[in-house]
């Protein structure tokens, strides 16, 4: 019993990271009809990001928690200008084989100079060490990450649906010649949004730098996950795919120890199963 | 009737040609098919075609009027896509030699598939003893290590320390199954106890789950039977989890030098494990290491496997040199080589058995405290040596149809 309590808790710091993954895809999908793949990259490049920062300039974890989505959110919102603008309006393919493209590539440099066993990256002193809850051993790093991301995603779920600035940005969606009419620079604020969601994807990159090797393939081995979560969620549904990017990680967990061989297509599975009930998600409305 | 004789004169000549071709060709076609964009690409990867590139030209074949090619492609750890490109290699552009092959799900394919068209395979990356056990072909040598000799030193010196009780952490494919069982035997053998176990897929990136497993089994010993990129997640998770802090000793079965410069020696600092090969070891395997480093985009040093590719070709070259040219049959290649004893800067002197095992000692080696390193890639403590003729599984136990009882 005990055993199950600590994967109910590892499940749940895994869970943060995909909420915080998906979370970014569902706000620029939901925003801008964009099926997002250089999520991985840009996740990965967060990561990197953070590495650089400590080794070439000094900053350490707090800073880096800081710029690091400002920097590759600004790489984002330059990738939104010069190319995925021109996209709106078009079948989600397009958008989809461009992102997946531009992973690639971004992938593919990375590996080039660094190599595919990656860099070290430590965990900031102040969150070294662990607790001992009982059941199992937390190390408090852990801890930090989910409570966290469980801040960052309601603070986003707030601001996209509780606030006037997300407000504009619905209608935006929804009716941008009418958003525009009242004096509203919508394509601003589609970069800006697309900016938000790939800040999301760098700092999770940012929390996972110390826990995993800072690898140029760690996003994409996740990303086709995060994807998963997101289809069950539900497309474009950000309080859905927070719920679901953390009950994934427990599903996950606890398959990890009922079933360790099938951990990896559990959550697949699941996605099958959901489409089969409800093809547009667990939260999804009908488009 | 003039149109008639310039035929047959053309013919003749063409025909004399060929013939001359046949008793003295002296071309060779190398394909090193490695994994160039995954996780195993730092220890074998560009590094190998940077080896291969090496011995053609330390072997000085050129200038003796042979031909030699190379070519390379990335297997992306997948069997089929492996074994479509070998076909095409050996069927299309004639390649001879297969070299690296890393993966043991791969090397196992590629393995059936040289057979099948009489080619020649030197395996120095995957790691499963099958390729020279149930599974043993005459036109495979196996260059490097594999999971009997991995198991056999370290699980021995490890059991001799006290660590008698283990729990594994398996990679879920025939290279973690291979370790796993091979190292339970040893272990069994020598007096220890295997607890659990508990499999994970490959190239996962959280081992948390599977290390608090480990972690309440109380076993004395966590063996790692993964390679790569899991295995230096497993390593950073562990101390994480205060799996080391908590008693528990990790023994990583199967650690390339590339893994422990990526974790840094902080994290990597006194693992103990084994390997053939180390660019530090003596003045022959420091002179290729420092004109293989110069030439590398990241100035790595070599990993056991791209140094297993050069020495693996230096003797493959030796053995066309001494048949006087190349006769693309690999049996016939094969044969020549095992009669042939090995002897190299890199691995020394040495020799291949009738099983394709190429034999050589075994290094038990600790990676080093921060402070006992001189600077970057001076990582390993020599702390025991097998010698060849106990490294590996002896004949007598050896399930080969290859060898004669």
């Amino acid at each position: 019993m005990q055993a199950l309590y600590a994967q109910l808790l590892v499940g749940l710091i895994n869970g943060s990271f995909y909420a915080l993954l998906s979370l970014g895809l569902a706000v620029i999908f939901g925003m801008l009809n964009i099926i997002n793949f250089a999520h991985g990259a840009l996740y990965m490049m967060g990561a990197f990001c953070a590495y650089f920062l400590l080794h070439l300039t000094g900053l350490g974890y707090w800073p880096a928690l800081i710029i690091a989505p400002i920097v590759v959110g600004i790489f984002g919102m330059i990738l939104e200008r010069t190319m995925l603008q021109w996209l709106t309006g078009l079948d989600h393919l397009y958008g989809l084989l461009l992102t997946f493209g531009i992973a690639l590539i971004v992938q593919g440099v990375f590996q080039n100079y660094f190599g595919s066993s990656g860099l070290p990256y430590a965990i900031p002193d102040e969150l070294k060490g662990g607790m001992n809850l009982g059941f199992m051993f937390l190390p408090i790093y852990r801890g930090w990450v989910v409570v966290f991301s469980l801040i960052v995603c309601i603070a986003t779920w707030y601001l996209i649906e509780k606030t006037r600035l997300g407000a504009n940005l619905r209608a935006a969606t929804e009716n941008p010649t009418l958003v525009r009419a009242f004096g509203i620079n919508v394509p601003r604020m589609i970069t800006l949004t697309y900016g938000l969601g790939v800040g999301l994807a760098a700092l999770a990159g940012v929390l996972s730098a110390p826990i995993n090797q800072v690898r140029p393939l760690m996003g994409a081995d996740l990303i086709i996950v995060v994807f998963a979560v997101v289809v069950i969620g539900g497309m474009g549904s950000i309080m859905g795919s927070i719920i679901t990017g953390f009950a994934l990680g427990v599903i996950e967990g606890l398959t990890k120890y009922f079933y360790p061989e099938a951990s990896n297509t559990v959550v697949f599975v699941l996605m099958v199963l959901v489409l089969l009930v409800k093809p547009t998600g667990l939260t999804g409305r009908a488009a | 009737m003039k149109q008639q004789i310039s035929a047959l004169l053309f013919g003749t000549a063409l025909a004399l040609c060929v013939t001359a071709a046949m008793a003295q060709d002296k071309n060779v076609k190398i394909g090193v098919l490695t994994d160039n964009s995954g996780l195993y690409s730092d220890l074998g990867g560009a590094g190998s075609t940077l080896a291969a590139q090496m011995a053609i030209e330390d072997s000085g074949l050129a200038a003796k009027g042979w031909k030699i090619d190379l070519i390379s492609a990335d297997h992306q750890n997948k069997p089929d896509i492996a074994t479509t490109i070998a076909r095409q290699w050996i069927d299309v552009e004639k390649v001879d030699i297969l070299m690296d092959v890393l993966n043991s799900g791969v090397g196992l394919a590629i393995n059936n598939l040289v057979k099948e068209k009489n080619a020649v395979m030197i395996n120095t990356g995957a790691a499963t003893s099958d390729l020279t056990n149930a599974q043993c072909s005459p036109n495979t040598v196996h260059w490097v290590y594999d999971t009997y000799m991995l198991a056999n030193s370290t699980g021995q010196a490890l059991v001799k320390a006290g660590g008698d009780t283990w729990y594994f952490l398996t990679a879920d494919y025939a290279f973690g199954h291979a370790l796993e069982r091979d190292t339970t035997a040893v272990v069994v053998k020598s007096g220890g106890k295997v607890i659990g176990t508990v499999k994970h897929p490959l190239n996962s990136s959280d081992f948390s789950s599977f290390l608090l497993q480990a972690q309440a089994s109380k076993a004395k010993i966590v063996g790692m039977a993964n390679a790569g990129g899991d295995t230096t997640n497993t390593i950073k998770q562990a101390s994480e989890f205060g799996i080391v802090a908590g008693g528990q000793k990790l023994a990583g079965l199967l650690l390339f030098i590339t893994d422990v410069h990526s974790l840094g020696l902080k994290v990597a600092q006194g693992l103990t494990f084994t390997e053939t090969f180390y660019w530090d070891l003596n003045d022959g395997t420091r002179a290729f290491s420092k004109r293989f480093s110069e030439r590398m985009k990241n100035k790595a040093q070599p990993s056991m496997v791209q140094a297993g590719v050069y020495s693996g070709l230096i003797h493959y070259f030796k053995t066309l040199e001494a048949m006087g040219g190349n006769v693309h049959d690999g049996i016939k290649v094969v044969d020549k080589m095992k009669s042939l004893p090995t002897d190299d800067a890199l691995f020394g002197k040495g020799s291949i058995r009738v099983d394709g095992r190429k034999i050589h000692p075994a290094y038990l080696f600790e990676v080093k405290k921060p402070e006992e390193s001189k600077g970057p890639w001076d990582y390993y403590k020599l702390i025991g040596t097998t010698p060849g003729d106990q490294a590996f599984r002896p004949l007598s136990e050896s399930a080969c149809p290859l060898v004669k009882k």
